[in-house]
């Protein structure tokens, strides 16, 4: 019997209170393999407990949501018959030990999570924060990631189609990868995790189990520290190519109906594969861990129920049917072992060489981890700036080309042309051509739109209002291809939530996104919370990051970014009040860092929105871009590089900032070039909604002109656009 | 014309080959198996993209050594039609039934974009169907996509008419902007580019579609 030490017990990231109820539930102490199960079970990573009372307060039902989170994924209804199901997920820590292995096996693990609930992935996307460009990290960071998620979803074929890459100096210490993944099911063919059938046999299938990874899910719970290098945990291999196999067989087993429940084996391993398994059918396990595969001799149990291994699944087959499941899978050549049996006594009971090495009751240990109450401080919002009518800030052509070729604006062409993002062949709106990515559902004319989304500056500074921007923002994306936006994932990234002024960065977040999700029927299916993330001290960025989904019924109706001919007419939807403050022209080229971030009016967002999808489903527009980093001037530059094809537009007389005006951050706008035969039509629909919409310019050209400003060839713009990030890359 | 498209472990445009062939020959493809030692009785055989075997060793080489690669040797040494797109090209030329070898782009990163492609040659059932000189935009996808040959074997390509398209922005580095190559008795051929991703113009191009009904009008 190993003696529970306190340095035991601190190396597992428990407290001597959670030895105590450990004990209580157990009714003597722990065994070693039993304290390994706790500690990572009770991890924030597992059990959520910083967060699991707050996260309660985001609205997760819609007549179209099938499975709301608590599964593996999230399910809703796409019509057809049939059901997208998906997930965001953080990599984080991981990623910036071993960018490649790190961002790799984060891939992996959600596309787990979506083809463990019977879908076929059908896409990948990926929302990363990096630290400051000129940091020495940062090139080694971007690289690794970048050809990490490329070599994992290349290879096992499914498209990359969408993210976003930004940088600032506060993930310096802790880059965040969050990862996406969306696959399709039919609706009478979701599996669920759910274990049952008493004496049904438990299947391990997929890679063997290594020494991988060990107390991964410990790790994504504790914050770095620059002298701890050492104590890091070994970080996952990913192998892609056995994922491909184990996604192609499991899909090929799900078609028969032999498969009772299944689970993937992501953070925690089989421990947390099992126990949640059996927690959600209220049933025990009796698992051997003698036949677990195994990749090395002299494994203990205790590393065999805390390896973190990828590329394996936990599955319950119906009694008497094991051999159809093994028919599959040696197919496929992929391992797969009987390694327990369903029971009803409510209880995890490992054997291992004859011994029973735990046994413990399943729900206090996957249904009652602690849940903490943490004191928290809300961010006071900020005091409102006005713009100033006047800043020597220079020419604003010099200033669109400087913002065009800044960290989070310029082209992240070199990363997406990293990642396959045409396999599968129904990619219709590719990177770069349009607000959201949009994948057509196979052999049919309806697309899944598909974005992440979070503005972090914004949420540093009043953090109710960042969460609700970053729905809005996913919603209007959406909503600029013409989709209906249905629900979303997220993936809420902070600091030490053990800080009250972390923890109420997180509360006000929650609370603002809930709101937005209320308004916009956009509820929230699926997630996850990556907390400590900060280096002795320093916290990210707040950065709840959210994936959004869409239904476009007809993918021949859609809008992108790209105008094709010269003589449209440009509308501006929605109020221009020339908002700066927390803008980026305010932050990084003025450099100043008071003001409020620009606030989300939802009803006026919802109108606008409406207006605009109605307007591209009519067929009335020819291109659209909603209006976010960098304003009007920006989103003008962006269709102008997107069309090949330049613009001019007019100073309104009445605008009170010229710097307001072209750069400000003003919530719910979006750009539209429409044919001059339709301009008076659709102002007028505009007026009839009260959707404030006017013309300001025309596109044309091989320059883009702002009012009096010199006008910016089309040629320097890309150059800056585009140079930016091969440059940082070439070093 | 009947088709049939094989299917390694680790291939991933298996589907997306046959999807296109389908389309053009409003018939179903046959899906072929790689521990299968026989091809069901077809015109054509595709070998598609992906990373077969998960291109350990080296991109294609375990996979040109699967039972089935074997009766795909002897249908084309019979004169039946092969093609092989992108991992697919590089099986065939570590089968032998290419010349040539397809290493590491030059910029040594993945590449995925649509690229400029020359239809080079033409008296062939795979490009019969476009105009003399045409230029294609096809999407590329690799990371090994740097074809190489000998300098005896590039004079003989040359010679005899067999590179059947080139690159007009090269994106991987390859000998003489060579895209895709034919066998000595024309019906072979194996590309990078993928036309299986490029056949209506909602995936970004139609251009690969000539391709496929190219196939159709030669092995109809």
């Amino acid at each position: 019997m190993t003696e529970i030490t306190p340095e035991l017990l601190q190396r597992h990231g428990l407290t001597g209170d959670d030895l105590a109820r450990i004990e209580e539930i157990l009714g003597r102490a722990p065994t070693l393999v039993e304290l390994g199960i706790f500690s990572v079970m009770w991890s924030e990573h597992c059990s959520y407990k910083s967060s699991k009372i707050h996260l309660g307060k985001l609205p997760t039902t819609a007549p179209w949501v099938v499975q709301g989170p608590g599964e593996n994924a999230g399910v809703i209804d796409i019509g057809g018959g049939q059901v997208a199901i998906f997930k965001m997920e953080s990599h984080n820590h991981p990623s910036f030990i071993e960018p490649y292995q790190g961002a790799a096996t984060g891939v992996g693990g959600i596309l787990r999570d979506v083809f463990t609930m019977g879908a076929r992935p059908v896409a990948l996307l990926n929302a990363l924060r990096f630290g400051a460009a000129d940091h020495s990290r940062t090139r080694h960071l971007v690289a690794g990631v970048v050809a990490g998620i490329g070599g994992y979803g290349n290879c096992v074929g499914v498209p990359t189609v969408g993210g976003e890459c930004t940088f600032h100096h506060a993930y310096n210490g802790n880059i965040l990868v969050n990862a996406m993944a969306v696959g399709i099911a039919d609706a009478d063919k979701v599996f669920y995790a759910s274990a049952g059938g008493i004496g049904n046999p438990v299947l391990y299938v997929g890679a063997k189990t290594g020494r991988d990874g060990i107390h991964g899910a410990t790790m994504a719970s504790a914050e770095f520290s620059e002298t701890k290098e050492a104590e890091r945990p070994t970080v996952q291999v990913g192998d892609p190519f056995t994922e491909k196999l184990l996604i192609e067989a499991c899909l090929e087993l799900m078609a028969g109906d032999c498969i009772v429940a299944i689970q993937d084996m992501g953070a925690a391993g089989l421990t947390s594969s099992s126990f949640e398994m059996a927690s959600r059918g209220q049933c025990g396990i009796l698992m051997n861990l003698d036949a677990v595969p195994l990749r090395e001799t002299g494994m203990t149990p205790y590393e065999i129920m805390l390896s973190e291994s990828q590329e394996r699944m936990l599955m319950v087959v119906a009694a008497g049917r094991e051999g159809e499941a093994v028919a599959v899978f040696e197919k496929w050549g992929l391992d797969c072992a009987v390694v327990g049996r369903v029971t009803d006594t409510g209880r995890m009971v490992l054997t291992w060489q004859g011994l029973t090495v735990a046994d413990v009751p399943v729900a206090p240990v996957a249904g009652a981890s602690p849940v903490l109450d943490r004191p928290y401080e809300l961010t006071t919002p900020p005091v409102p700036v006005a713009s100033p009518a006047n800043l020597d800030a220079g020419p604003v052509d010099r200033l669109l080309l400087a913002l065009m070729g800044s960290p989070d604006i310029a082209s992240k062409r070199w990363i997406f042309e990293q990642y396959d993002h045409m396999v599968m062949a129904d990619t219709v709106m590719l990177p770069g051509r349009g607000d959201a990515a949009v994948v057509r559902v196979h052999g049919t004319g309806r697309g899944l739109a598909l974005t992440t989304d979070c503005t972090p500056r914004y949420c540093e500074a009043d953090p109710f209002m960042g969460g609700m921007q970053a729905v809005a923002e996913a919603w209007r994306n959406l909503s600029a291809t013409g989709a209906r936006p249905l629900a979303i994932t997220n993936c809420l990234n902070f600091g030490s939530p053990e800080r009250p002024r972390i923890m109420g960065q997180l509360v006000g977040c929650i609370e603002g996104m809930a709101e937005a999700c209320r308004a916009l029927d956009f509820p929230v299916v699926s997630g996850n919370v990556s907390l400590y993330n900060e280096t002795d001290g320093r916290a990210i960025l707040p950065t709840p990051n959210v994936g959004g989904v869409g239904l476009v019924d007809d993918t021949g109706r859609m809008a992108g970014l790209a105008w094709d001919v010269a003589g449209l007419e440009l509308v501006l939807v929605g109020e221009t009040q020339g908002w700066l403050g927390c803008s980026l022209l305010w932050q990084q080229f003025l450099g100043r860092d008071d003001g409020a971030p620009p606030p989300v009016r939802l009803e006026i967002e919802r109108h606008n929105g409406d207006f605009v999808r109605a307007a591209i489903g009519a067929g009335q527009v020819r291109a659209v871009h909603d209006l976010s980093d960098g304003g009007l001037a920006v989103a003008l530059a962006e269709m102008c590089l997107a069309s090949a094809m330049g613009a001019t537009i007019a100073m309104p007389h009445d605008t009170p900032s010229v710097l307001g005006w072209l750069f400000g951050e003003d919530q719910a706008r979006y750009l539209l070039a429409v044919p001059k035969a339709g301009l008076d039509p659709l102002l007028q629909e505009a007026g009839e909604a009260g959707v404030v919409a006017r013309a300001i310019g025309v596109t044309g050209g091989d320059a883009l002109t702002l009012g009096d400003a010199a006008a910016i060839s089309l040629a320097d713009l890309r150059a800056r656009h585009e140079g930016w990030l091969p440059n940082l890359m070439a070093g | 014309m009947r088709a049939a498209v094989v299917t390694f472990p680790g291939s991933n445009c298996d589907r997306d080959l046959a999807v296109a062939l389908e389309a053009v020959l409003q018939r179903p493809v046959a899906r072929v198996w790689h521990g299968d030692s026989e091809l069901p009785p077809v015109d054509l055989v595709g070998i598609p993209g992906g990373f077969a075997y998960g291109d350990y060793l080296r991109c294609g080489a375990i996979a040109a050594r699967s039972p089935i690669m074997a009766a795909v040797a002897r249908h084309a040494e019979a004169g039946g039609a092969v093609i092989g797109v992108c991992n697919g090209f590089q099986v065939l030329t570590e089968a032998g039934l290419l010349p040539g070898a397809l290493i590491r782009n030059a910029g040594l990163r993945f590449v995925c974009r649509h690229v400029r492609v020359a239809v080079a040659a033409r008296r062939n059932p795979f490009t019969d169907g476009y105009d003399e000189g045409a230029v294609l935009s096809l999407p590329v996808a690799h990371h090994d996509g740097n074809y190489v040959i000998d300098e005896a074997g590039l004079a003989r390509l040359e010679a005899e008419d067999r590179i059947a398209f080139r690159y007009l922005d090269n994106p991987n580095g390859s000998t003489r902007d060579i895209a895709g190559v034919l066998s000595a008795n024309r019906r072979v051929l194996g590309l990078m580019p993928h036309p299986e991703r490029a056949i209506e113009p909602a995936l970004g191009s139609a251009d690969g579609r000539p391709l496929f009904t190219s196939l159709l009008a030669a092995l109809a």
